[in-house]
């Protein structure tokens, strides 16, 4: 994929926004994530450059978080928690019901590229298990039911 | 007259509707005409009861939950805006038996104020303990935090006191104070609770600990998945800032703190401290060698202060209302007050703060009510995915640092994850296993590797392959794993597993007696 531009641009910007910050590699990536939708490869020649790190090096940090992608995601991402408190009320049923309901497993996108699906681990709503979060909202007890309202939301979104 | 009415906006009371709920009582008020005043206060931490909201009457706050979009109707015909009866009415909130039998002290506002008023926070006794902390040498306030007998509260349990005096001996021109708030574990959520629901208490806490040992820079390393706590966190320390709590000359003294949140990136190893350092730092957050510790050799080489939220959050009480004061809570050499979070298949979740000493079956019956399902509570598992899990017959161990540690097991942050009896433990010991390979850092082979070869090894107990064999292979895995890594996320790995075969062995298709070490 080559970028356009403008995305181009934009990582000119960011890049230069972090230049003198200590540990900058962290605010940077998530600017350019917050910005773009995902850390584009072809930002990592620029970087190194900018930073004088090796282009393997960036590879290395973007690739060691969960967080950060190097592809664009769908235009909604739902995560669903994994860990032990969501499964002790459920969470297994609620991984099959989205995987199967959308026709994706973890880390793919729906064909009409509405949902990308993640899997997390803890989002810190253990009292409300299962959790999982759409974008950055936070929905708790989740019911299949409930997941079929959100979808039906992110599609039409 | 207007009336005064409470609205969580902690996240946790949003995943079950509290915005809705807001959006439909304002909407609802001025159908009918209905002067009020609506206040987005923190969570009180009773979340089967969320959304709750509050109505302010002369005879204290009433509680009504949990509420749902469909009630408010009747809730308005009732007019409980002037705490009258209706049947989702709790009565006054204070006199709640969940509440009542707690011992709030590091969450003294929580629930109570608006998170992000500062006029709450100072009428409610905050800055209290920098104002005095300010009047007191540097050695005397690390004497005071030594002396309440504060542990840290992220899980490891080391003494406080001990962390700020050897940053404070450390001679260095630069110092740093590093907020842990990468709260990874599952069933744990006291620190989210902390920056959402009173984050002045996490800003006055750092600033403190900056005094005491002469550091001016502070970072809040903040876990991804808390985009709420970011923005209330921002907020706040905009809000401190202008107010003169934060940056040059502090109230006027000669102290200046700089205060900064950092958004980590979904790594659960950056809880660990010194991968937290690597990664503040701008790098892959591998593990460190310890020595040098973070307190000689922290971030950026320079003295450190790596403290969990609850525990610099614990500060302001312990510098406010003196070190015995808060070392009269508590039982032996666990000292204080402890936020304890109840989750999964509960039916009462949600945060308790009670002084050590408390049973695990008084905390799962008493206060949780038992299971949500109704079935028995087969398991728990006590202080995150790295600790052990625990059978019925040791329900009646206290929470205790060195109790607990006796039973191999850990109080770790506080999280407590009651599973019921249609739980298979050894899908639980397998997905120890998995997430410690998705997790590890790479850096000791006994994680990396340990942790993939684990999950064949019990896939062969379950298949019935060589079981004799492979259970000693296990528990042989363990040993290395425990004894060869060097964190907790290769070398805790092993207790989940281990305390599920041992108490769970049916699970595992063996025989009890087969898997005796």
């Amino acid at each position: 994929m080559t970028l356009s531009t403008s995305q181009l641009e934009k990582i000119q910007v960011h890049i230069g926004e972090y230049l003198n910050v200590p540990g900058a590699l962290l605010p940077l990536m998530h600017a350019i994530q917050d910005d773009l939708g995902f850390v584009p490869e072809e930002s990592y020649k620029p970087i190194s450059k900018a930073y004088n790190l090796s282009v393997a090096e960036i590879h290395g940090f973007v690739t060691f978080y969960h967080h950060f992608r190097t592809h664009l995601p769908g235009k909604n991402i739902l995560q669903i928690c994994r860990a032990e408190s969501c499964q002790a009320m459920g969470s297994e049923n609620i991984e099959n019901y989205c995987q199967e309901k959308l026709g994706i497993d973890y880390h793919q996108t729906t064909k009409d590229n509405s949902i990308t699906l993640e899997p997390v681990y803890c989002l810190g709503n253990c009292a409300c298990s299962p959790a999982i979060m759409i974008n950055e909202d936070v929905v708790g007890r989740v019911t299949p039911e409930k997941i079929d309202q959100i979808i039906k939301e992110a599609r039409e979104s | 007259m207007s009336y005064k009415i409470f609205i969580p906006r902690d996240s946790s009371s949003i995943s079950l509707g509290a915005d809705k709920v807001y959006q439909e009582i304002s909407n609802e008020s001025k159908k009918r005409n209905i002067d009020i005043n609506i206040i987005r206060n923190g969570s009180r931490g009773l979340f089967w009861l969320e959304p709750m909201i509050e109505v302010e009457t002369s005879k204290g706050r009433v509680a009504y939950g949990p509420v749902n979009v469909s009630d408010i109707t009747s809730l308005f015909d009732n007019e409980f805006f002037l705490g009258n009866k209706h049947p989702l009415c709790l009565g006054i909130t204070e006199d709640i038996k969940w509440l009542k039998n707690q011992e709030r002290l590091t969450y003294a506002r929580v629930g109570i104020t608006d998170p992000v008023s500062i006029d709450d926070y100072e009428r409610l006794d905050g800055f209290k303990g920098l104002k005095n902390s300010l009047k007191l040498s540097q050695e005397n306030i690390v004497k005071e935090i030594a002396d309440s007998g504060l542990r840290g509260r992220g899980g490891a349990a080391f003494p406080t006191g001990i962390k700020w005096k050897t940053v404070l001996d450390a001679p260095s021109e630069k110092k740093y104070i590093v907020c842990n708030a990468d709260e990874g574990d599952s069933g744990t959520f006291s620190d989210r609770m902390i920056m959402e629901n009173d984050p002045f208490v996490l800003i006055e806490g750092m600033i403190i600990a900056g005094l005491a040992v002469g550091a001016d820079q502070g970072y809040i390393y903040l876990r991804s998945e808390y985009p709420h706590a970011l923005e209330i966190l921002n907020e706040a320390i905009d809000i401190a800032l202008k107010k003169g709590y934060l940056g040059k000359n502090i109230l006027g003294s000669d102290f200046s703190f700089n205060l900064e949140v950092t958004r980590a990136a979904g790594a659960y190893i950056c809880g660990e401290e010194t991968s937290l350092l690597e990664s503040l730092e701008g790098k892959r957050g591998m593990v460190r060698y310890k020595p040098p510790l973070p307190a000689i050799e922290g971030l950026y080489g320079k003295p450190t202060v790596v403290n969990n939220v609850i525990s610099l959050a614990t500060v302001p009480i312990i510098m406010d209302k003196g070190a015995s004061f808060y070392a009269n809570f508590g039982m032996g050499r666990s000292k204080g007050t402890l936020p304890i979070q109840l989750a999964g298949n509960l039916k009462q979740t949600g945060l308790i703060e009670k002084a050590f000493g408390i049973s695990l079956r008084e905390l799962l019956y008493d206060f949780g009510g038992g299971s949500a399902t109704g079935k028995p509570i087969k398991a728990v598992q006590v202080g995150g995915p790295l600790g052990a899990f625990l059978p019925e017959e040791q329900f009646d161990t206290p929470l205790d640092y060195e109790k607990f540690s006796e039973i191999k097991a850990v109080v770790g942050h506080g999280g407590i994850v009651a599973f019921d009896d249609t739980v298979d433990m050894s899908k639980m010991a397998r997905y120890s296993f998995e997430f410690c390979a998705i997790e590890s850092c790479g850096k000791c082979t006994p994680c990396r590797i340990g942790s993939t070869r684990g999950m064949e090894v019990i896939d062969k107990i379950k298949g019935g392959i060589e079981q004799e064999k492979n259970v000693s292979l296990l528990r042989d895995l363990g040993d290395t794993m425990v004894n060869g890594s060097l964190c907790a996320m290769g070398g805790m790995t092993p207790f989940p597993v281990i305390s599920a075969l041992n108490f769970f062995p049916e699970d595992f298709g063996l025989e009890k007696t087969e898997t005796s070490a």
